[in-house]
């Protein structure tokens, strides 16, 4: 597989009243052609603003100051505004959290999907309808011609996602960033929404990365999974070594607060503690404070140095435990 | 959890779909608001007296036997009359054909003047949502100074430098009433901006001219169209105080302003020279009044409820 996306040492600051604050600090990410990409964090963590820099719409006074976002083997954060417009819905696309504020509230919707093959691709208005009619159809929309002259307020909530799938998917993107894609919906329509999105994806050779909090979502979806605390990467796995052998201690402490079916466990597990307000992040190890591990080996250099990637198996941890002996000393 | 069958994905999300359709559409169409305002009371009778006042400006030549502008020297102030339903000014001119001549210049002022307002201060605020920080600053700026100016003497202002006619008014009115134009437009718009469906239009590659005119514009017809309403009556009046100035519109014109100027000397002696005109002024402002008003009740969201 060859690799489509390639993120590094990405850093996104906003300056803000209260300071600035590294929202996302020195990410590195990487996704395969067609593959499944879980990015997994907390609220807060920095998965939606990565996402939103990777196609550069951070809003001021988000400001991207650092890295590389190479995708085609062109580095987007140097393209030019023009170029970008051009690229987004059309080779990397978004689905958003909201599906029903997502869509122009007195557009109706086959419209709004036939703009983007009248503006990307030049069709006349009847066949770009066309075409968004069958998308609707693809998507599992029932009676497509009539709901393509509904308004989006006539839309359940998982229809608007639908709509916004289609969107986003209409011109066959390379990659689709799917930002927490089915919190808002309920959960019988949570795995059709992601069955789908899935199901689309591997038709169209699309690539995903899937922005969630929620590691059930994930280990339904994703293929490879990167796990961001406190606007940093700090583990990066194939899905199934993740769930099975999880090594860094966040990992460890997310997994353990996550109910099994099947397992009666007396409480479930929480982690200790907060994550660290922006003007009070720890210098080292961003962890650190609420790190069982580190208090239970009593680590000292966890709170005065900044563990870089280790290479673990199969994947990556930012943690000092997986530190090569060389490294610590 | 996982149901395989596109048909049942549908039927499952079709079932949800129907509890959470709302009732009665929050926005509809252009037809149901019309329905809407057709059973406000207030926007019956407003828009009862504007139809009346377009009835007469299009069919006037065959509503009246006289002509507006024709002199009669043996028929001067003569009183209301069979012949001279509202009587007769101090030229021998019947005065309700002058008053139903004089609602195409009021029809004339309210809808060129409000759209000269209503284009110039739409592309202003437009231009200051939609441009950088520097282009909001510099066009606000403008903006502020012209509201800073009291309203007549703005008007004035225009009207001494393009000198006194009908067509200057006109014009007067209408750059000053871009400023609040501007000004609405710009809030409304930066609040539209931020919303995530101007955000996922962003996402899939739409251009700020497309978003600025495409969605953004109309996403606050709304707003505008009320705002519309409340500046249209303003507009008669201001046109009809500049002609009353001898600004606007001169004489012999039937325009409702010059014809309370030329007969206020009368108003002692022949006081319906003077109410014919006055009474068709506060008619048509009320009518335009109530019509807003039901209008922004049919449309305002938030006024609903």
């Amino acid at each position: 597989m060859s690799e489509l996306l390639q993120v590094e040492g990405l850093k996104t600051h906003f300056q803000t009243e209260s300071g600035l604050v590294r929202a996302v600090d020195g990410v590195d990410l990487s996704v395969n052609e067609g593959e499944v990409l879980g990015l997994v964090g907390e609220s807060g963590s920095g998965k939606t603003i990565t996402a939103l820099s990777l196609i550069r719409l951070v809003s001021p006074p988000g400001k991207i100051v650092a890295g590389r976002v190479m995708f085609g083997g062109q580095d987007l954060l140097q393209a030019s505004e023009r170029e970008m417009v051009q690229l987004r819905g059309d080779r990397i696309s978004m689905v958003f959290q909201q599906p029903k504020a997502s869509l122009n509230p007195v557009r109706r919707v086959g419209a709004q999907i036939a703009e983007l093959f009248i503006h990307h691709r030049g069709a006349s208005r009847r066949a770009a309808m066309n075409q968004a009619v069958e998308l609707l159809a693809r998507v599992g929309i029932p009676a497509p011609e009539r709901k393509a002259l509904a308004y989006p307020h006539e839309l359940s909530g998982g229809q608007a996602q639908r709509v916004m799938i289609a969107m986003a998917l209409a011109l066959k993107p390379r990659l689709l960033i799917a930002d927490e894609p089915t919190t808002a919906l309920d959960v019988t329509i949570q795995a059709q929404i992601l069955d789908l999105l899935r199901e689309l994806c591997r038709d169209t050779g699309t690539a995903m990365i899937l922005v969630t909090h929620d590691l059930g979502v994930i280990a339904q979806t994703a293929d490879r999974v990167s796990v961001m605390y406190a606007g940093q990467i700090v583990e990066e796995r194939p899905v199934a070594r993740l769930f099975d052998d999880p090594r860094h201690p966040y990992t460890r402490a997310l997994l353990a607060s996550m109910p099994v079916q099947g397992r009666v466990a007396p409480r479930l597990g929480a982690i200790p503690g907060s994550v660290p307000p922006p003007g009070r992040m720890p210098a080292a190890c961003r962890f650190a404070p609420r790190c069982a591990v580190r208090a239970e080996r009593n680590m000292t250099i966890c709170t005065h140095e900044m563990p870089a990637l280790y290479p673990v198996e199969g994947g990556v941890s930012r943690c000092w435990c997986d530190a090569p002996a060389e490294a610590t000393t | 959890m996982t149901l395989a069958d596109p048909r049942e994905l549908a039927a499952a999300d079709l079932g949800t779909a129907l509890d959470e359709v709302p009732a009665g559409p929050p926005r509809g169409g252009f037809r149901a608001a019309l329905r809407r305002l057709w059973r406000h009371r207030s926007g019956k009778i407003g828009g009862g007296l504007v139809a009346l006042i377009v009835f007469c400006a299009i069919f006037a030549p065959w509503l009246t036997p006289y002509d507006p502008l024709k002199l009669d020297m043996i028929d001067r102030l003569q009183p209301p009359s069979w012949s001279h339903w509202l009587g007769t000014d101090e030229l021998g001119r019947d005065l309700l054909t002058r008053v139903i001549y004089g609602t195409r210049y009021m029809l004339l002022v309210s809808c060129v003047a409000t759209a000269i307002g209503a284009t110039g201060g739409i592309l202003l605020g437009l231009l200051a949502s939609a441009g950088g920080k520097w282009t909001d600053m510099a066009v606000m700026r403008i903006v502020d100074i012209m509201l800073a100016f009291p309203y007549i003497l703005l008007l004035l202002a225009i009207i001494a430098i393009l000198g006194p006619s009908l067509v200057t008014a006109l014009v007067a009115v209408g750059v000053a009433s871009m400023p609040g134009y501007a000004r609405l437009v710009r809030g409304e718009a930066l609040s539209v901006r931020e919303s995530e469906y101007v955000e996922a239009m962003r996402v899939l590659g739409a251009g700020n001219w497309r978003i600025t005119f495409g969605t953004v514009l109309p996403n606050i017809a709304s707003p505008l169209v009320i705002y519309t309403s409340y500046t249209m009556p303003l507009a008669v009046l201001s046109a009809a105080a500049l002609s009353f100035l001898g600004l606007g519109a001169q004489p012999p014109l039937p325009e409702w302003g010059a014809m309370l100027v030329q007969s206020r000397s009368f108003l002692r002696t022949a006081s319906w020279v003077v109410a014919a005109p006055g009474f068709a002024i506060f008619f048509a402002i009320l009518g335009l009044n109530l019509l807003g008003n039901a209008l922004r009740d049919v449309l305002d969201p938030k006024a609903r409820t």
